[in-house]
């Protein structure tokens, strides 16, 4: 792993810029989070994507609000990349009333639905038939919108994977299904626990591409997700990238990571950091000024202490919100 | 001899107890050891399941008894169901009750009638762990208490203990049953403590247990909510009305006799369950009374439910999901005016 070895690039300075303020607004957000849930003052469960952020974004420089998205457990990452507004996540973390889900999914089943953001999933192997369905729709609306399905090392094991994938290969529908192998299912080893050597060799037997990158590369997960966005659009099927990570946090806050080798956990802290790596992708290419960077960074600071106030300060949802959204009608 | 341990502990030491004494029985499910193969673990567990209810266990039983496994619930659920068919005696771990979607088929229509199928030539002698419950922040689909589906299916025994002790005593009665049984922990209880016996003891599936005395209202709770009857037994003694609190252990087979035994007693019966309203254990046992023993009842039975709605995550939300003793209190004010009444 490394900086990309393409010195140039057709990147522009706009994307470029855009690319690592996302990447620093998830690691900013992560890190906020992971500090506020040590104080106890965060509830449930929270996955943190730290270290994976060149994935969810190298993919989402390729989308807009017409694609859709399906995430996973760890999907703060995905919300951000996709263009969720970081002061509803922040709110909907703390079951706020101003939470994009009002406070009623959580971490776990943060969305929304209007940025192509079709949801955290609790289940583990959820978003296959789920990005394939949003997929078919894009195609018999003739809407020209891609769904990608964002999706772990374990849930490659799960039997939606087989399913939803051989169905978006039969009917050709626009997906890219991006398998984030950080190495680990909770304290799982993939290694382990498939029984291949690499995830994209799975795409074989569907007869759709598969790729394996370097998911610490943000160009590198550009570049493929650029291939098979293009595909999907053109009409020719989905694809399967892999893209090898690493998460930065435990499985979830609270996890001692005992199954993880000291040497493995501060390589990818420092020299192998996404960020690190992308900062002087962009340097060395012109793309940016360190003056820029320097803003850039500043600005996200900003963005996440107002993300906490508002946080803090909006209120619980009301007692009647409980039994509301479960149904769109129903008679009593 | 008996000692104060935890929820936690007591199935924890329930299987390594049935694992000494039986080899066949072995243990499979996600992360139950963790980090399976990893080189500077080796026999040692990094998670011993998620909730660390089976710490310990790979150490002493090692890697072919005690088995991580991928995240594929139909895969080692439905191996289990056809390893127990086979001549072992599988406990499986189905980390959250939740994830009974991915793996229905393989409870319901392999491990649950493979036998009456076979016309009584199989046997199913399997254990299925699960978590369930609400009160952990953990919101819809990490919440549920999902009892009541496995209760409709015959040829799948329920169990839901409440204390450490029925904990203990009902998972090894379940390992050593010979058909298929699921059996519920509710996450919120792991570390409640109780009096334990240290010995291998079980307690038969389909005894209810009283767990607090009472002539004028009965209380049938599942699971946890058995503590929130109590809670509101001790607050209803300071207006004169002794509550019967009855804890079923177990809803299928369910001991009908002992709930109608109370009933008599006491002819008022509150059922509290914290799953959804409609066709639960409320609903069941509800049912069950009124076809039984309605001559036995003085006023209306009630239900105290979650209400019809998916687990909300904001604990403002998920606080009023929830029956506490204090909506007890309220239902029991609608059963009985005042002390008078109780006499009637
Ligand atoms: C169907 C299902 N099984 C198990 C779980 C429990 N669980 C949550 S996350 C997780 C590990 C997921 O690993 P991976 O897919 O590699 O994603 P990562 O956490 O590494 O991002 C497991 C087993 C679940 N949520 N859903
Ligand atoms: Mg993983």
């Amino acid at each position: 792993m490394g900086v990309s070895e393409v010195q140039q690039t057709n990147l522009t300075s706009e994307k470029a810029k855009w690319m690592y303020q996302k990447m620093a607004e998830i690691r900013r957000f992560e890190d906020q989070v992971h500090e506020t849930f040590s104080k106890g003052v965060l509830p449930g469960f929270v996955h943190l994507y730290a270290g994976e952020e060149a994935v969810a974004v190298g993919v989402c420089a390729h989308l807009d609000d017409k694609d859709s998205i399906t995430s996973t457990h760890r999907g703060h990452g995905h919300c951000i990349a996709k263009g969720c507004d970081l002061k509803g996540m922040m709110a909907e973390l703390y079951g706020k009333s101003t939470g994009l889900c009002r406070g009623k999914g959580g971490s776990m089943h943060i969305a929304d639905v209007e940025k192509g953001m079709l949801g955290a999933n609790g289940i583990v192997g959820g978003g296959f038939p789920l990005a394939t369905g949003a997929a078919l729709t894009a195609k018999l609306k003739k809407s020209g919108g891609v769904a990608v399905c964002f999706f772990g090392d374990g849930a490659n094991n799960h039997g939606t994977f087989h399913e939803g994938i051989n169905m978006a290969a039969i009917w050709d529908l626009p997906v890219v299904f991006v398998a984030e192998n950080n190495g680990y299912a909770e304290a799982t080893p993939f290694e382990y626990a498939s029984s291949c050597e690499n995830i994209a060799e799975r795409a074989a037997s569907y007869g759709i591409p598969g790729e394996t990158v370097d998911g610490k590369d943000a160009m590198a997960v550009y570049d493929a997700a650029e291939r098979a966005v293009a595909r999907a659009r053109a009409g020719k099927g989905p694809s399967l990238i892999e893209c090898k990570t690493y998460r930065n946090y435990g499985h979830f806050e609270g996890d001692a990571q005992t199954y993880k080798p000291e040497s493995e956990k501060k390589e990818h802290l420092t020299e192998l950091d996404a960020i690190i790596l992308f900062r002087q992708f962009v340097l060395q290419n012109g793309l940016a000024s360190e003056d820029d960077l320097h803003v850039v960074d500043e600005n996200v600071k900003k963005e996440i202490e107002e993300a906490v106030s508002f946080a803090e300060e909006s209120p619980l949802p009301e007692v009647k919100e409980l039994t509301t959204d479960v149904y769109v009608s129903y008679k009593e | 001899m008996g000692r104060v341990i935890t929820f936690s502990d007591a199935l924890n030491e329930a299987m390594k107890q049935a694992m000494r004494k039986n080899e066949d029985v072995i243990l499979l499910g996600e992360d139950v050891a963790g980090g399976a193969e990893v080189d500077h673990l080796q026999n040692e567990d990094a998670w011993g399941g998620v909730m660390g209810v089976t710490k310990g266990l790979i150490q002493e039983f090692g890697k072919d008894r005690v088995l991580d496994t991928p995240i594929a619930e139909a895969g080692y659920v439905g191996a289990a169901v056809s390893a127990a068919a086979t001549g072992m005696r599988p406990i499986a771990e189905l980390m959250f009750n939740d994830f009974i979607g991915s793996c229905l088929d393989e409870v319901m229509n392999q491990g649950a009638k493979l036998r009456y199928m076979f016309g009584g030539k199989a046997k199913i002698p399997l254990t299925i762990r699960t978590m369930h419950g609400a009160g952990f922040r953990a919101a819809a689909q990490h919440s549920q208490s999902l009892y009541g589906l496995f209760t409709a299916i015959p040829g799948v025994k329920v169990v839901v203990p409440s204390t450490p002790a029925d904990a203990k005593g009902m998972l090894i009665a379940s390992i050593e049953d010979d058909d298929l049984t699921v059996f519920f922990e509710d996450k919120t209880l792991y570390n409640m403590k109780g009096e334990v016996d240290e010995e291998y003891y079980s307690i038969p599936i389909g005894k209810a247990d009283i767990k607090r005395q009472g002539e004028d209202l009965t209380i049938v709770a599942i699971g946890k909510q058995v503590h929130t009857a109590l809670e509101a037994a001790e607050q209803l003694v300071k207006k004169g009305i002794e509550t019967e609190v009855v804890d079923p252990r177990s809803l299928s087979p369910l001991d009908e006799e002992t709930i109608l035994q109370s009933v008599m007693k006491t002819s008022r019966l509150i059922v509290i369950d914290e799953a959804n309203p409609r066709c639960n254990a409320a609903t069941d046992i509800s049912a069950m009374v009124a076809d039984k023993g309605f001559d036995y009842l003085d006023a209306p039975i009630k239900m105290i439910t979650a209400p019809h709605c998916p687990v909300p995550f904001s604990p403002a939300l998920e606080d009023v999901y929830l029956p506490t003793p204090e909506k007890v209190l309220e239902v029991v004010s609608e059963l009985i005016d005042d002390d008078s009444s109780i006499a009637m």
